[in-house]
C-alpha cells in the first residue's frame, strides 16, 4: 500500500520506492531505503507528512507519499 | 609537509557543521560574493602548530549523488580541488543516518577524518560509542567534538594535520612503488591516495562493478581524473551528471547490461542495491561498535513540535513570531537609525560650514549631495538588516525555520509552489538578494524559477523609506499601520497570483515532491548568530559602499549636468538683487523671498538636466497612474536602489539632504500631490522592476539573461497596469484625490 494511507502513529516498513533515479537518490541519503522501519508522526489528506526514520523527523510531500510502498 | 594544508568541511544539513566551521576559523572568514542560507562558498583560515590550515565550507549535503546543486558543489569540490583533508562533520545521536555521507566519502578514497559533533547530545541519550573500533571501520581518524561549546576543537586539528601528513607520505610512497591494484581484496591502494577501504557490495554487483571498473580503466582520460571504483559504482546507481562524463558507447551499453542484469537477480534495481548495502555496512559497523544503553526518546523537541506544528495552533504562533520578528525590527532599530542619520546631517553641515564661502563649487555639491546624501541614506538601513538577520539565524539554527516550511507547505502547494520556497521569501522582505540566492535549497529548477521571480514583490527593506516617507505626508496617523499592512498583503497577494499564473504558463508541470529533515531544537549559539549576522550585514555595507556610492555619483551627475544655460543664471541674478533692493528693510520678507528664487532656480536647473529631459520625456507614460516628471526623475534613481528613491524626490523638490523623515519633503509632496497618487506611488515602488543588484543577481542565479529581463520586464508591466488602474478607479469614484 501507498504510504499515504497510512494514519499517524503506526510503524511501517518500506517495500519499495517508485521513482526515478534522483527520488530514489535523495530518499536513500535521508535514511529512506526498502526495508526500513518508519514511523508516520503525522499525516494528513492535503498536506506534508511527518514520519521518522532512522532518528530523525523528516517530511514527506504530498506527491512523494504516493511513491512510497510500505507494509 | 606542506606549509598549507586544505580542509574540506563536509557534512549533514543541520549536524552543526557551521559552528564547528566557527570554531576553527572564528572572525576570519571570507564569503565570496552574497551566500545563500548554506550554499557559497565560505572559507577560513586557522593554525595549527604553525602550520596554515585553509578551511571550506561545503553545502551541507545529506549524499553525493548530485541530486541536487548543493551536493555537486561538494562533489566537484572534492573531486576537482582535491583538498588535503575531508573533515565530515556527523551529528553522532543520529549516526546511521549521519554515516551514509561518511562511508560514501569514504568509497571516494579522499583523506577523511570524522568528526563526531555533538557528543554530549549522544551521550545524554545513551549511547555509548567505541571510537577506535568505528574508527578502523571507516579507515578514518574520529574525533569527539562538541561544537556549540568549543570541545574537541584542538583535538580536531591535531587529527587533520596528521591526515594531512599521512595523505602526503602516501603519495610519495605511491610514487616510488608500483600500483598494485587487486580488486578482490577489501583493502586496495587507490589512485593516488592512501589506502582505502571499501565496501562489500555482495558477489553480484561486485562483479558488474569489475566490468565497468576494466573498461573504465581502460580510457586513461577517464582513469586520471577519478577513482574507478568509485566512478562505477556511480554508474550503476544511473548518476546523470558523471554518465555525461562516459563518452564511449561500450561503456553506456555495458552499464545497461549491468543494471538489468542486477535488477534481474537481486529484484531491486542498482541504485536501490547499493544504497541498502551501503545502510548494511554502516549498521554493522555501529552494531559492533555503538552501544545503547537507555531508550530516550527526544521528549523536548516531541514537546514543541506537538504545539508548534498542529494544524489549528501552528499556523497562529507562526505568524505571530513573524510579526515579533519584524516588530522588534523595527522598533529596536529605531534609535540607532536616528543616530546615524544625525551623525550624516552634521557632517553634511561641518562640510557646508567649513567650506569657504563664495566658491560654492561643484565639488562641494558632489560631495554633499551626491556622496554623504547618498551612502547616509544606506547606512541608515543597517541597523534594520542586523537585527532582521540576527532574528532570522535564531529562528534557522534552532530549527524552527524548518517547521515553519513545514507549516507552509498546505498553502504553498496550494500557488504551486512548497514549504521550502517559503524561506527565501521570507528573506525577502529584508532583502532581495540573499533572498534569490537562497533559492539554491530548492532541487527543481521550475519551483526556484517561479520563486525567484515573485521574490521582489515581497517588500523589501530598502523600499520602507518609501512607505516611511509617503504615508505619513498623506495620511492620519491611524492610517498608519494598516496602508503598510495593505501595502506588505498586495505585494504577498500579487505574488501568489504571478505565481500561479507562472506555473500554469511558461513553468508548467508537476510540481516535484520534497523531502526535508526537520531537526530537533537547538539553542543557538551567540557566536554563531553573531557571525551570520555580520555577514550580513558586512554584504550590505559592501553594496552600499560600491554600488550605491557609484550610483550616487551618477545620478548626482545626470542631476547636475547639463547646467542651466548662463543668461538663465543671470537672471535668476537678476531677480535676487531686484528683491534685495527692494525689500531692504524688510528681513524676513527679503529671506522668504530669495528662498523662492532659489528654489526656482534649482528646480529650473534639474528640469534642465539629463534626469529631468528623461522624467519629462516618460511623463505622458506615466500620466495615466498620476505621476509627473518629478516621480519619473526619482524613478530612475529607483531602478539603482529603491532608497535612492527618497534622496532622490528631496534632490527634485530642492530640499537638500532629504530623508524618510524630512518635514519639509512631506509638506513639499503633500502640496503637489493628491493621497491617491501618494498611495500610487508606493504600490509603483512595491511592483515594479526589481533595483539593478537583484536583476544582476537574477542573471547570475538563473544563469540567463532571459530571465532577468523577463523578471524585470514583467514585473514592470504588472505594477504599470494595477496602478493605472488603481488610480484611473480612485479618479473616477473620487476617492483620495482630495
Amino acid at each position: 500500500m501507498p504510504l499515504a494511507i497510512v494514519q499517524s502513529g503506526r510503524r511501517v516498513r518500506i517495500v519499495t520506492v517508485n521513482g526515478g533515479y534522483r527520488l530514489k537518490a535523495r530518499l536513500a541519503a535521508m535514511g529512506l531505503v526498502p526495508g526500513e522501519e518508519v514511523k508516520v508522526l503525522r499525516s494528513s489528506i492535503h498536506g506534508p507528512f511527518l514520519v521518522e526514520v532512522k532518528g530523525s523527523k523528516i517530511m514527506l510531500g504530498r506527491g512523494m507519499v504516493q511513491k512510497i510502498l510500505v507494509s | 609537509m606542506k606549509s598549507k594544508i586544505i580542509v574540506a568541511l563536509a557534512g549533514n544539513p543541520n549536524s552543526g557543521k557551521s559552528t564547528i566551521f566557527n570554531e576553527l576559523t572564528g572572525a576570519r572568514q571570507h564569503v565570496g560574493n552574497y551566500p545563500g542560507v548554506t550554499v557559497e562558498r565560505k572559507e577560513g583560515l586557522c593554525r595549527y602548530n604553525g602550520i596554515e590550515l585553509q578551511v571550506v565550507d561545503l553545502p551541507g549535503t545529506y549524499s553525493l549523488t548530485a541530486y541536487s546543486e548543493d551536493e555537486l558543489v561538494a562533489r566537484n569540490f572534492i573531486i576537482n580541488e582535491k583538498p588535503d583533508v575531508v573533515v565530515d562533520v556527523i551529528d553522532s545521536s543520529n549516526l546511521e543516518r549521519n554515516l551514509y555521507l561518511a562511508v560514501q566519502l569514504m568509497e571516494l578514497g579522499v583523506p577523511l577524518v570524522l568528526a563526531f559533533n555533538m557528543s554530549d547530545l549522544a551521550k545524554a541519550r545513551g549511547y555509548e560509542i567505541d571510537i577506535n573500533k568505528l574508527s578502523r571501520f571507516f579507515g578514518a581518524r574520529i574525533v569527539q567534538t562538541i561544537g556549540n561549546k568549543g570541545t574537541g576543537i584542538k583535538e580536531l586539528l591535531k587529527a587533520i594535520v596528521e591526515t594531512a601528513e599521512n595523505g602526503s607520505l602516501n603519495r610519495e610512497r605511491k610514487e616510488k612503488e608500483t600500483l598494485t591494484n587487486d580488486l578482490s581484496s577489501r583493502v586496495s591502494i587507490r589512485g593516488a591516495r592512501k589506502v582505502t577501504l571499501t565496501i562489500n557490495y555482495g558477489r553480484v554487483i561486485e562483479e558488474e562493478i569489475a566490468k565497468i571498473q576494466s573498461l573504465l580503466e581502460a580510457d586513461t582520460s577517464i582513469a586520471n581524473r577519478y577513482d574507478t571504483r568509485w566512478l562505477a559504482i556511480k554508474l550503476l546507481e544511473n548518476d546523470r551528471d558523471l554518465l555525461k562524463e562516459i563518452k564511449s558507447p561500450k561503456i553506456h551499453k555495458q552499464i545497461e547490461k549491468s543494471r538489468a542484469r542486477i535488477e534481474e537477480i537481486l529484484g531491486e534495481s542498482a541504485e536501490t542495491a547499493i544504497a541498502g548495502a551501503r545502510y548494511g555496512f554502516i549498521s554493522g559497523a555501529c552494531q559492533e561498535a555503538v552501544r545503547s544503553t537507555i531508550e530516550i526518546r527526544h521528549t523536548i523537541s516531541e514537546k514543541i513540535d506537538s504545539v508548534v506544528t498542529s494544524r489549528f495552533l501552528g499556523p497562529p504562533i507562526f505568524l505571530g513570531l513573524m510579526y515579533l520578528v519584524f516588530h522588534l525590527t523595527f522598533t529596536l532599530g529605531n534609535p540607532p537609525m536616528e543616530w546615524i542619520e544625525n551623525f550624516f546631517g552634521w557632517l553634511s553641515r561641518t562640510i557646508q560650514r567649513w567650506w569657504p564661502t563664495g566658491s560654492e563649487s561643484l565639488l562641494k555639491s558632489l560631495l554633499v549631495d551626491g556622496v554623504i546624501g547618498g551612502v547616509g541614506g544606506v547606512i541608515v538601513f543597517l541597523p534594520n538588516i542586523l537585527l532582521l538577520f540576527l532574528a532570522i539565524s535564531i529562528l534557522e539554527d534552532s530549527g524552527y525555520m524548518a517547521r515553519a516550511a513545514f507549516i507552509m507547505d498546505r498553502l504553498m502547494h496550494k500557488i504551486g509552489l512548497h514549504g521550502k520556497s517559503f524561506i527565501p521569501m521570507l528573506i525577502g522582505f529584508g532583502c532581495s538578494i540573499p533572498a534569490i540566492m537562497a533559492t539554491r535549497t530548492l532541487e527543481d529548477r521550475r519551483d526556484r524559477l517561479t520563486t525567484m521571480f515573485v521574490i521582489p514583490l515581497m517588500s523589501c527593506g530598502a523600499r520602507l523609506p518609501i512607505y516611511s516617507l509617503i504615508i505619513p505626508a498623506f495620511f492620519p496617523q491611524a492610517w498608519h499601520a494598516p496602508m503598510l499592512w495593505t501595502i506588505y498583503t498586495i505585494g504577498i497577494v500579487v505574488a501568489i497570483l504571478v505565481a500561479k499564473i507562472l506555473r500554469v504558463t511558461v513553468l508548467k508541470g508537476e510540481s516535484v515532491p520534497f523531502v526535508m529533515e526537520l531537526p530537533p531544537y537547538r539553542m543557538p549559539t551567540i557566536k554563531g548568530v553573531m557571525i551570520h549576522m555580520w555577514e550580513r550585514g558586512w554584504l550590505y555595507l559592501k553594496k552600499a559602499g560600491t554600488i550605491i556610492l557609484s550610483i550616487s555619483i551618477l545620478l548626482w551627475a545626470i542631476t547636475t549636468f547639463p547646467r542651466l544655460p548662463a543668461e538663465e543664471r543671470a537672471r535668476f541674478e537678476k531677480e535676487r538683487l531686484t528683491v534685495q533692493a527692494k525689500f531692504a528693510n524688510d528681513d524676513k520678507e527679503k529671506t522668504a523671498r530669495l528662498t523662492a528664487i532659489d528654489n526656482a532656480e534649482i528646480e529650473a536647473a534639474l528640469e534642465y538636466s539629463i534626469a529631468g529631459r528623461i522624467g519629462r520625456v516618460i511623463e505622458p507614460l506615466l500620466k495615466p497612474m498620476g505621476f509627473d516628471w518629478k516621480i519619473g526623475t526619482a524613478l530612475i534613481g529607483a531602478f539603482a536602489a529603491k532608497e535612492v528613491f527618497v534622496a532622490q524626490l528631496g534632490i527634485v523638490y530642492s530640499v537638500g539632504e532629504a530623508d524618510e523623515e524630512s518635514e519639509t519633503l512631506r509638506q513639499k509632496l503633500q502640496n503637489s500631490y493628491s493621497p491617491l497618487v501618494g498611495f500610487c506611488i508606493m504600490l509603483f515602488m512595491l511592483l515594479s522592476m526589481p533595483c539593478m543588484a537583484t536583476m544582476a543577481v537574477m542573471k547570475r542565479e538563473s544563469n540567463s539573461w532571459k530571465w532577468a529581463l523577463f523578471q524585470l520586464i514583467g514585473l514592470t508591466i504588472i505594477a504599470y497596469m494595477l496602478t493605472t488602474s488603481v488610480y484611473q478607479i480612485g479618479q473616477l469614484l473620487k476617492i483620495g484625490i482630495g
